[in-house]
């Protein structure tokens, strides 16, 4: 599968396309299949979301997990401050990037 | 310490002002990110993997407790309640917003800061010995010649666009505490026959393609000093190449064109340049040297209890002698054991404002190994000092050990890097924990890079780590010899990568080959230039 990223523009927090808006939660991305780069484009115009692109991803139980580590880690937060991540309170969490 | 006159603050707050009206129109839509991105750039504000991240430059690492204080409160407000001191003797921070980014600057330009220079293909912060002003073997007080460096870098209208980002460190001592070969300009300040004087390396750097600068010029005056400098720039921005990013940087330049043309050019374009009158009267040097002046020194020269057997231990590891009797320059170590390297926290920063406040005349510096100093404590102020710094888990006795390690963001942060850095840095000094171990390895210089730009400057690591990306698997390789120091040198790659167990392991192995086969007072370095890499790559490879 093939989800479409980027960065917030005031945050600049991670975010993932759901198909119809953005989530942080990269369990809420959509599957932008062929129609990644016109969703992307688009949203670039849109100007709210900073340099979009796309990436592959393979689904899971718990939702789309990025194929590459980096893209694991922009989903979700520093491996080595797991107190600031998505899942503060989940020790296992970071076993999901890995 | 510099402090502003009307025409810095001015620059400064105009500077925040138009920033804000650009953060206003792009997030109100009105520009694109492609338009936008140089403007953030010039401003210390990119982009990375889980927010913006704002570096805020730290003018030669020095700053007093005003300022380190407005950090302290800048980590608490607006990001995660802490920042990330960096191997340019900067400062950044990783979760800032966007819509914050000018009531920061706004507020950092109330204690004379800004993010000028900390970015774009211009003058970057100018870097200088952390010791600056305390060394015992410094010629002279390189502070005021990095001010100098400064005021003739910041907004030259000339070198707004170079063809790469430009680094400059100056020093002023025989022992190069600030890696000033491997800047793209490099100055030692050296009396000859009296008169002060640099030497001038240019073409130095790490990076993709590491270089040691070679001298272009064993003696400048004083005198001279801005118009060399001046020319020197000229040449690289006229003959730097801009069509390839990688090609662009003046090593590269000096590189192919060769150390001897390029002096020539120099020289040419520096008697062109004499003639435009940049250099400072002496009046101008004499009121920047003036802000330098040592401080009111008045403490007995008493030698400090050492019956503290863990005081006597950070006494000796992590203080450092004085150009002055009765003072000792104090190092901090932000590489606590399994922590963060360059991580400190507001109120670790408040604790060391509050220090330097009370005990170093309040100032403070910030170091290219990623630690603080304190460079005016009296000797009878140090166990008091070292008190405040244990029960704020700041007096980790490792200066210089193999857990002092310098380490970039890494992948768990860095949008460019291909590896993580810190985790590696973090099983490195819990591997070797026992500080008994670490003091018996002794000067042990460990450097970690998430990728080839080599901000951690892993090519100058008597040890370093390059984490590369091998089909999408984090994979370490080591490399050996490298040095930083005036012993320069560039580290050679000793073989086949490792996944992050396995050169952890590898670095142990190479610490025992080390053991056996030192002699005397070797060093890791002395040793390894000594016997080479063959008995390591037996050890380690088998």
């Amino acid at each position: 599968m093939k989800l479409l990223t980027g960065n917030d523009l005031g945050s600049g927090a991670v975010t993932w396309w759901t198909g119809n808006g953005w989530s942080i939660h990269v369990e809420d991305a959509a599957d932008v299949g062929e129609h990644g780069e016109a969703t992307l484009h688009a949203e670039e115009g849109a100007r709210r979301v900073n340099a979009p692109y796309i990436i592959d991803a393979l689904p899971t139980e718990d939702g789309p997990r990025p194929a590459h580590i980096k893209d694991r880690i922009r989903a979700l937060g520093p491996t080595v401050r797991t107190d600031l991540t998505l899942k503060p309170a989940d020790p296992a969490a970071g076993d999901w990037i890995i | 310490m510099y402090k502003y006159d009307h025409y810095d603050q001015a620059m400064v707050d105009a500077r925040v002002a138009e920033f804000r009206d650009q953060i206003n129109r792009r997030i109100a839509g009105e520009m694109t990110e492609d338009q936008f991105k140089p403007l953030r750039l010039m401003n210390g504000l990119y982009l990375q993997l889980h927010a913006y991240m704002l570096r805020v430059a730290i003018p030669y690492g020095t700053l007093d407790s005003r300022q380190m204080r407005m950090l302290a409160h800048i980590a608490r407000t607006y990001d995660r309640d802490y920042g990330h001191f960096t191997t340019r003797q900067n400062i950044q921070y990783n979760w800032i917003k966007l819509e914050d980014c000018a009531d920061i600057l706004e507020e950092l330009a109330t204690v004379e800061m800004h993010a000028i220079q900390t970015s774009g293909n211009c003058i970057r912060n100018i870097s200088s010995d952390p010791y600056a002003g305390a060394a015992a073997d410094e010629v002279t007080d390189p502070r005021p010649w990095a001010e100098l460096l400064r005021q003739w870098s910041t907004f030259h209208s000339e070198f707004s666009y170079l063809p790469r980002k430009f680094k400059i460190a100056v020093i002023a001592s025989p022992e190069d505490r600030a890696a000033m070969r491997l800047h793209d300009i490099g100055l030692e300040l050296i009396r000859q026959d009296g008169a002060l004087g640099a030497r001038v390396f240019v073409g130095g750097g790490m990076g993709r393609t590491p270089m040691i600068a070679p001298e272009i010029n064993p003696f400048v005056k004083a005198g001279d000093l801005l118009s060399y400098l001046e020319a020197c720039l000229r040449v690289y921005n006229r003959y730097g190449r801009r069509d390839n990013i990688y090609k662009a940087r003046i090593k590269i330049l000096i590189h192919e064109i060769g150390a001897d043309a390029y002096r020539r050019q120099v020289a040419a374009e520096f008697a062109h340049v004499k003639t435009f009158g940049i250099d400072p009267p002496l009046a101008e040097l004499e009121r920047i040297n003036a802000f330098f002046a040592p401080p009111a020194y008045d403490a007995p020269d008493v030698e400090p209890d050492r019956t503290d057997p863990n005081f006597a231990v950070w006494l000796d590891q992590n203080v450092k002698p004085h150009k002055q009797t009765g003072y000792a320059i104090v190092n901090i170590s932000l590489k606590p054991l399994g922590g963060i390297p360059g991580d400190a926290t507001s109120a670790q920063i408040d604790v060391m404002a509050d220090l330097a406040e009370k005990y170093s005349f309040d100032e403070l510096r910030v170091t290219h190994a990623q630690n603080i100093v304190l460079p005016y404590v009296a000797k009878s102020d140090l166990y008091a000092v070292w008190h405040a710094l244990r029960d704020a888990a700041l007096a980790d006795a490792n200066l210089d050990l193999i857990s002092d390690i310098i380490a970039c963001p890494g992948l768990d942060y860095c949008s460019l890097a291909n590896a993580r850095s810190i985790p590696v840095a973090q099983k490195i000094a819990t591997r070797f924990a026992d500080m008994d171990r670490q003091r018996d390895l002794g000067e042990l210089k460990l450097k970690i890079s998430g990728c080839i730009n080599a901000c951690g400057h892993h090519h100058a690591g008597h040890i370093g780590i390059l984490g590369v990306d091998k089909k999408g698997v984090e994979n370490y390789q080591l490399t050996f010899g490298g040095s930083g120091a005036e012993d320069v040198s560039i580290g050679k790659i000793i073989g086949p990568g490792f996944d992050e167990d396995g050169v952890v392991d590898a670095v142990e192995k190479a610490t025992e080959v080390y053991k056996e086969l030192r002699q005397g007072n070797e060093r890791f370095l002395d040793t390894y230039r000594r016997v080479g890499l063959e008995p390591f790559k037996q050890a380690i490879y088998g």
